[in-house]
């Protein structure tokens, strides 16, 4: 349309904008979710991780260390509060500014910084923007300094604990790899299969075609939760229980009508032509589908592996009924929404990063792998 | 011996009927050309012939055998599509070799024969290169070097030149003239609907028309002697004239009373029978001449437009009586040598030898009794 | 039994997990080329051998019977893993918690009469009803919007984007805006902005918290949506627009006269794929309020009863396949009228 003349360039304005707002909001919860990841349990809870990149006040408690020394009529100590033991640690990235202080918990910020507080008993306390303090008393303030509430600017702090955490203290190491273990088998063998029976479907005459080709459309939509009981209860006689075998089955059975779908469109959709070359040139069906086919459908395949891989490493439900509830072969979304959700609630440092460990995979088939999927998206779809 | 033999052919989807009632015998290096308008069964029967399409009805033979039943690949033939169908993940030898390596023929045997039609079709460049790197010509020659390869007993070409440009259109077919020159002994079966590549490489010419052989014979017995009007129609551009009239003489020629008021004398024979028989009188453009002063006309009319092609020129007149405007070809046309383009709106008067009127009566040319030749010396040979 | 951490037994021995997973990748793969492979052979060689005087007709047979090789294993696993439940878990819907105590239609009786059932019919209706709509329309929006655009690729790919993450992992996503802190949730960092005293708890607000559910799917199903009618969009021939452009269509006409139609089929088999996957998806709700608050769906109450109540929990998933038939029907008319 551009090339249109006398076309108002006005609103291709407006649908930038458009666009950029409708990405920005599309992506906010993703980011958010990227930040936390990398941000202390502490910070998570003072401040949201928009504000992450910016310093922060925050509150702090501690007490005066400095050397006293007697002066005429009483006492002094000076000193500089980021030194102080209880706090040094928090300021290692370099000093920061004093706000306000104070020597009670109650009101933290009781005194913009440089001002001379009085705080009773003859005692004077004077904290500097810059951190150095100036503690003055009458009587000899005994082996501990006073106790100092002070509330400064902290620059932002980024931390890659909590994925040293979620993978190693929380299990979700095992996880990851249950999950990878479940996934691949459960990628590779439905392909193979629905391979074969998706080349008879398109390229093979035989009564009773279409109604399997009918079926298979049917089966594409059957809820899930159907199979559930009655195939577990099956596994449960056949001996196979609740097990990495079983998952292994019940997701290639759940797949096969998508890829077969999938693969009979894409195949049907081949040139007639080449395929009776073949078979002029003497190919066995065998011969044919080996040689021909699967190398001329390389993009649909690639394309319901990678939708295959998503909806088996995203699973929950799959994984919940068919495989043991024990945390040796919990997966990772099992553990997600199982054990960390419900006993670590609280704690959205981890939660955000065991959340970013199990989609950083798929995120990444997805954007390298992406051409194929809405090819196949397009091939199972619009057809 | 009849290399291919076909009896009582017939194929039909369903209760649709494509194809019955073919008769055909082809002899060892013929090449063999179905011509025919779109959609009549070219393909369809050359897929019978390949084993591609089943055959529902007759027998057809290849070296005396019944190979209905027999799969393609077994029938000793090869085929070239008009798409090609190259394989699109393989390379040119690899697109070559395949068929050799499924019959599992020896490395070296493979290599001899890739290189022998490599050589013979200019590919040997292109070899390690994928279809998609090739120009259409290109791919054309190795659709046609894959089944050289295989060396068959019947070549079948399904339009294989419709998908090329009307330059490499040319240069093309004669390469496959000369390949068939090349290889005398093997058969060729080519489909096509251009008259011309028909006319230029066939041996024999296989007319098709609403399901069944409209006529067989060499291209000059075609553009001579047709056996009927689709046939007369068919060969040959611009299209016979068919012009109405009334036997008025029979014998070892015929004369006629054509129902715009002119006369016109066939060498073509007629019986008593035939005396008074609404006829069609076919003349082809390039043999009408302009008549006599003061002798008889087979037409006349006023010249309605012009087309000087240099050499020639087309006259198109106005019919009158022809308000078929569906039919294009409905206009009478001829075509004189010389410019003629002043001819433009002036009445003119034509005429033609007795040897080129045909004379059809009820489709029928009067020269054919069930199918033979009634007097073949009544038509002088060329 | 409690199998070793890290280990899972098959047989009485041990091994790790990924040398399974490998191995039955080899066993599948190679069971199933060679399955195939061998079946073949066998059919060529032995059963209706190529050769001697029924050579024609031995071919023949033996090409009747390869169609059905190579469909036998999907067929198996099709019968076994779908078909075969649909009839199972209804007849196991006739039955009480235990599978020897028949009840008839009695789990049916006393889910009609159950409120949270009741609620979660009433809520998987309004997901039906909204989610479908709303992401079909989005993606029509952002589809039409990024059509012309220089950069349309990368906004529509970061759209997209969502179709990747899991269900749970959206849920963990979405709690980061949604959270009951005005520290951590967007929305209510927003609120307090406002000027608004206390956060509140979204997923508590009755009824509205269910849209607030619906929210995360949509987010997901958006990029789907768009990509399909993106090409369709794509699909639709110039001429019909440049023609409408002549005729004096502005933007709006030639978007809802002249595409929006020509791309209806593509908009109503983009809305049933998502109307299908709403009755599916269980995981949302289970990880962002496990059916409280009113908003349990579906899908979710099934899972309450399965492990606990098998007879329930089929006639739950049967009340699905019910709803989902329909549709069903519908595809299969669809196709078949395709495949004429
Ligand atoms: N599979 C089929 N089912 C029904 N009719 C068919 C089928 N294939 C071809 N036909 C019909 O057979 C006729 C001959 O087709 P074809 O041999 O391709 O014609 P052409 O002479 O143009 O090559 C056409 O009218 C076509 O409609
Ligand atoms: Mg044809």
């Amino acid at each position: 349309m551009d090339n249109i003349a006398g076309h108002k360039s006005g609103l291709s304005w407006v649908t930038n904008i458009s666009v950029v707002v409708l990405v920005v909001l599309w992506l906010i919860p993703t980011v958010g979710l990227f930040v936390s990841s990398f941000r202390e349990r502490d910070q998570i809870s003072v401040s949201g991780w928009w504000q992450a990149p910016f310093s922060v006040e925050l509150t702090y408690r501690t007490r005066g260390d400095g050397e006293v020394r007697p002066v005429d009529g009483g006492y002094v100590m000076e000193g500089n509060i980021f030194d102080t033991g209880e706090v040094r640690s928090s300021f290692e990235g370099g000093a920061s500014t004093v706000s306000a202080f104070g020597d009670r918990g109650v009101a933290p910020a009781e005194y913009p910084a440089g001002t001379v507080a009085e705080i009773g008993d003859g005692e004077t306390l004077q904290v500097n923007a810059d951190g150095t303090y100036i503690y003055t008393s009458v009587e000899e303030p005994g082996n501990r300094g006073p106790r100092v509430y002070f509330e400064a600017e902290t620059p932002p702090q980024f931390t890659l604990d909590n994925y040293r955490n979620v993978l190693t203290a929380d299990g979700m190491d095992r996880a990851f790899i249950n999950t990878l273990t479940v996934t691949i088998p459960a990628t590779v063998i439905p392909i193979l299969i629905a391979a074969f029976a998706a080349y008879a479907l398109a390229w093979m005459d035989f009564p009773g075609r279409g109604l399997l080709i009918a079926l298979v459309v049917g089966l594409l939509v059957v809820p899930l939760q159907l199979a559930l009981v009655p195939m577990l209860n099956l596994h449960q006689r056949l001996g196979i229980g609740q097990s990495f075998l079983g998952i292994w089955l019940a997701h290639t059975g759940f797949g096969l009508p998508l890829a077969v779908y999938l693969l009979r469109n894409y195949m049907v959709g081949l040139p007639r032509d080449i395929i009776e070359s073949a078979k002029v040139d003497g190919a066995t069906d065998f011969q044919l589908f080996v040689k021909i086919i699967l190398p001329l459908s390389f993009p649909a395949l690639a394309a319901f592996a990678i939708f295959q891989f998503l909806w088996t490493w995203n699973d929950l439900l799959v994984a919940k009924v068919f495989l043991p509830s024990d945390d040796a072969s919990k997966v990772m979304t099992v553990k997600i929404a199982d054990d960390l959700l419900g006993s670590r609630g609280g704690d959205w440092g981890i939660l955000a990063t065991a959340a970013f460990v199990s989609i950083a995979v798929p995120l990444v088939v997805f954007f390298t792998m992406q051409r194929f999927l809405v090819r196949g998206l397009l091939a199972g779809s619009v057809k | 011996m009849a290399d291919l033999k076909l009896t009582e052919v017939a194929k039909s989807y369903g209760s649709v009927d494509v194809l019955k009632h073919i008769n055909l015998d082809i002899a060892r290096g013929e090449l063999i050309v179905f011509v025919g308008p779109s959609g009549c069964g070219k393909s369809t029967l050359l897929r019978m012939i390949a084993g591609l399409e089943k055959i529902t009805g007759g027998e057809l033979q290849i070296d005396g055998r019944v190979v209905n039943n027999v799969p393609p690949a077994q029938r000793g033939i090869a085929m070239v599509f008009q798409s090609y169908a190259l394989y699109p993940h393989m390379t040119v030898r690899d697109n070559m070799a395949f068929a050799l390596k499924i019959a599992k023929k020896s490395k070296d045997e493979i290599e001899a024969a890739i290189s022998k039609a490599a050589r013979i079709l200019q590919l040997e460049p292109y070899l390690d290169r994928l279809p998609k790197a090739l120009s259409g010509g290109q791919r054309q020659r190795v659709a046609i070097g894959r089944s050289i390869v295989r060396d068959p007993k019947v070549y079948l070409f399904d339009e294989p030149l419709s998908n090329l440009d009307a330059a490499l259109r040319v240069a093309t077919r004669i390469e496959i003239a000369q390949l068939k020159e090349a290889m005398p002994d093997s058969t060729m079966i080519y489909v096509t609907h251009d008259q011309v590549e028909a006319m230029t490489l066939a041996s024999r010419i296989v007319v098709l028309a609403g399901g069944g052989i409209s006529q067989v014979g060499t291209p000059l017995d075609l553009y001579e002697r047709p056996e009927n009007e689709f046939v007369a129609q068919f060969i040959g551009s611009p299209a016979m004239n068919l012009l109405p009239g009334r036997i008025t003489g029979t014998g070892r020629q015929t004369a006629i009373a054509m129902s715009n008021g002119g006369t016109a004398l066939s060498d073509y024979p007629s019986t008593d029978a035939d005396m008074g028989a609404e006829v069609k009188v076919g003349v082809r453009p390039e043999d009408f001449r302009a008549a006599d002063e003061g002798g008889a006309h087979i037409f006349a009319g006023r010249v309605d437009i012009t087309e000087a092609l240099g050499e020639v020129t087309l006259l198109y007149f106005e019919t009158g009586e022809s308000t078929d405007t569906e039919k294009g070809d409905a206009a009478v046309i001829a075509k004189l040598g010389g410019t003629h383009s002043n001819l433009r709106g002036h009445e003119v008067r034509l005429t033609a030898e007795p040897g080129k009127v045909h004379v059809f009566r009820d489709g029928k040319s009067l020269l054919y009794r069930d199918g033979k030749l009634t007097a073949p010396e009544a038509i002088p040979a060329e | 039994m409690a199998p070793r951490a890290g280990f899972v037994s098959l047989k009485g021995f041990y091994m790790p997990v990924i040398v399974q997973g490998l191995l039955t990748i080899v066993i599948g793969v190679g069971g199933c080329i060679g399955y195939f492979y061998l079946s073949n052979l066998l059919l060529d060689k032995v059963i209706f051998p190529a050769k001697g005087e029924n050579a024609g007709r031995n071919i023949n047979r033996a090409n009747q019977i390869r169609p059905w090789l190579f469909l036998f294993p999907a067929i198996f696993a099709l019968g076994l893993y779908l078909v075969y439940p649909v009839v199972g878990s209804f007849w196991r819907s006739l039955y009480g918690r235990s599978p020897s105590d028949w009840v008839g239609f009695d789990n049916y009786v006393q889910l009609a009469a159950s409120n949270e059932f009741q609620q979660a019919f009433f809520n998987n209706l309004l997901w039906v009803i909204v989610v479908p709509a709303m992401a079909t329309f989005l993606g029509l929006l952002v589809a039409q919007l990024t059509d012309k655009l220089s950069w349309g690729n990368i906004a529509k790919s970061l759209i997209f984007m969502p179709m990747a993450i899991s269900f749970v992992g959206a849920s963990l996503i979405w709690k980061f805006v949604y959270a009951n802190d005005a520290d951590i949730g967007l929305i209510n960092a927003i609120r307090a902005s406002l000027g608004f005293g206390n956060p509140i708890d979204v997923m508590q607000i009755p009824f509205w918290n269910n849209f607030f559910l619906m929210v995360i799917l949509i987010w997901i199903q958006t990029g789907f949506a768009m990509v399909i009618l993106s090409a369709a969009l794509r699909g639709i021939p110039e001429e019909t627009i440049e023609a409408a452009i002549l005729d004096g269509a502005n933007p709006w006409q030639l978007f809802f006269r002249i595409k929006v139609p020509q791309i209806m089929g593509t908009i109503v088999v983009v809305w049933t794929t998502i109307t299908i996957l709403v009755l599916k998806v269980f995981d949302i709700v289970y990880t962002m309020t496990g059916g409280n608050f009113g908003t349990e769906i579906l899908p979710s109450y099934m899972m309450d009863f399965m492990f606990r109540d098998d007879g329930r929990a089929t006639a739950v998933a049967f009340i699905i396949m019910i709803v989902v038939l329909p549709v069903m029907i519908w595809n299969i008319v669809q196709a078949r009228k395709e495949m004429r």
